[in-house]
């Protein structure tokens, strides 16, 4: 049962690496986002250091649609999910080892990335750090909630919007809280640990039901 | 193993397309399913891998432990399961590690395939033929009893085909069970067949199918 995990993770990471698809295109996206908002806002640093938190936390969210509407598609299309079926392991362990490899490929390096486009918002160093491990913490809720409106969309073709209009609203508690730890990082009534330990939650209950939801549409589409 | 089927009828997109279908696999016992295109060979198929729920009916597999039914299957059919940006060796390394039971070494499955040569390459860079030969390789690192064949030889040249009839012998000799979809003779002598057309509803139900009229 392990080794079918393992198997999983290291087929999807020795593939993402090959193709060296979504993984940098929604790294290069999130970059588009951030460098895009000084020119709508104009150079007033004062402003962009204040909601600079929030534009990354936006810019990562919509990142992490990059590349989502493959990632059970791609193996609906091939047969490789029949192939995942007659594995000696539920199904909800093989799209646990499919999410988490979604993860280290795309969630990870946007977390990693923040210090240095947050230079692109004037953020200090503390919002640097702050909303980078709120990224952190927050993303795989984000990487699992889009995994269930992916699942729900695999056997349709161009379901990239659907996916997107399905998902983003189940992604807007993970976004306030991302936003909310970030500011009370740089002062404020609300220690930073409160919004970020809710944002830790959230991300452990969007592993399990997103797990348990993408399994069991995946099956239901059958 | 033992597969039995009992009573199986199959619906897809509100249309009856089998019903009543029963037989039983002994070990080492193969069948081939044959019936014009759109019959539902594929469809029978897809019930017996657990991909498909059967409208009615039963399905049983005995003598295979605490093992599910796809558990002990191998699929070969149009959709490969191969990624193309792997090379042969990789992807049936991956589905040695997925499924377990392993059996040959990549290299040495693709060799009894033919395609020893071509272990190096990225899936993509082969052609229709090659790649079914890579999936056929797939029944070979791995060791489970029930093949399910859709039109093996699809695509396959006329060494290839000959090839995959001594494979399959050589697995129902070892007390395998295989079932094939197919339009061709696959050279097996002791296959029996199976017509999905004699399991075909009637004309009542015909009579509600907005498209029977054309068919006629």
């Amino acid at each position: 049962m392990t080794r079918a995990f393992l198997a999983v993770v290291a087929r999807d990471l020795r593939l993402a690496g090959r193709i060296g698809g979504s993984g940098a295109l929604s790294l290069v996206f999130f970059l588009m986002i951030v460098a895009l908002v000084p020119f709508g806002l104009g150079p007033d640093l004062n402003l962009l250091a204040r909601i600079g938190p929030g534009i990354l936390w936006i810019a990562a969210v919509l990142a992490t649609l990059i590349g989502l509407d493959r990632l059970f598609q791609a193996d609906e299309e091939d047969g490789s999910l029949d192939l995942l079926a007659g594995a000696p392991a539920p199904l909800e362990l093989l799209v646990l080892a499919k999410v988490a490899a979604h993860w280290l490929t795309t969630g990870l390096p946007l977390a990693l990335a923040t210090p240095l486009f947050g230079l692109l918002v004037a953020l200090s160093p503390t919002a640097m750090a702050a909303t980078s491990l709120t990224l952190l913490v927050g993303t795989p809720a984000l990487t699992f909630i889009g995994a269930v409106g992916a699942a729900l969309t695999a056997s349709i073709r161009r379901g990239g919007l659907i996916l997107a209009i399905v998902v983003l609203p189940l992604m807007v508690p993970t976004l306030i809280f991302g936003v909310s730890a970030a500011d009370a990082a740089l002062g404020g009534t609300v220690p930073f640990t409160t919004p970020l330990a809710i944002l830790g939650a959230l991300s452990l209950a969007a592993g399990v039901v997103g797990t348990l939801a993408a399994a069991a549409a995946l099956r239901w589409g059958e | 193993m033992r597969l039995i089927a009992e009573d199986l009828a199959c619906r897809r997109s509100g249309r009856r397309i089998f019903a009543g279908l029963s037989f039983t696999l002994e070990a080492g016992e193969a069948l081939t399913v044959t019936g014009r295109n759109g019959a539902g060979k594929s469809s029978l198929l897809a019930i017996l891998a657990g991909r498909l729920r059967p409208e009615a009916g039963r399905l049983a597999a005995e003598d295979v432990g605490e093992r599910t039914i796809p558990e002990c299957l191998h699929v070969v059919g149009h959709r490969d399961g191969l990624k193309g940006a792997l090379t042969a060796q990789e992807n049936l390394a991956f589905a040695r590690d997925l499924l377990g039971d392993a059996d040959l070494e990549p290299r040495a499955a693709l060799a009894r395939l033919g395609l020893a040569h071509a272990a190096g390459l990225p899936v993509a860079y082969l052609s229709a033929g090659q790649r079914r030969r890579v999936a056929l390789a797939r029944l070979l690192v791995c060791r489970r009893p029930l093949w399910l064949l859709d039109e093996p030889t699809a695509a396959l040249d006329v060494a290839s085909q000959g090839a995959l009839a001594g494979l399959m012998r050589a697995h129902l000799a070892e007390g395998g069970l295989v079932v094939a979809a197919t339009h061709q003779a696959l050279g097996l002598e002791s296959a029996r067949e199976l017509s999905v057309e004699a399991f075909r509803t009637g004309r009542a139900d015909l009579a509600d199918d907005p498209f029977a009229e054309a068919f006629r």
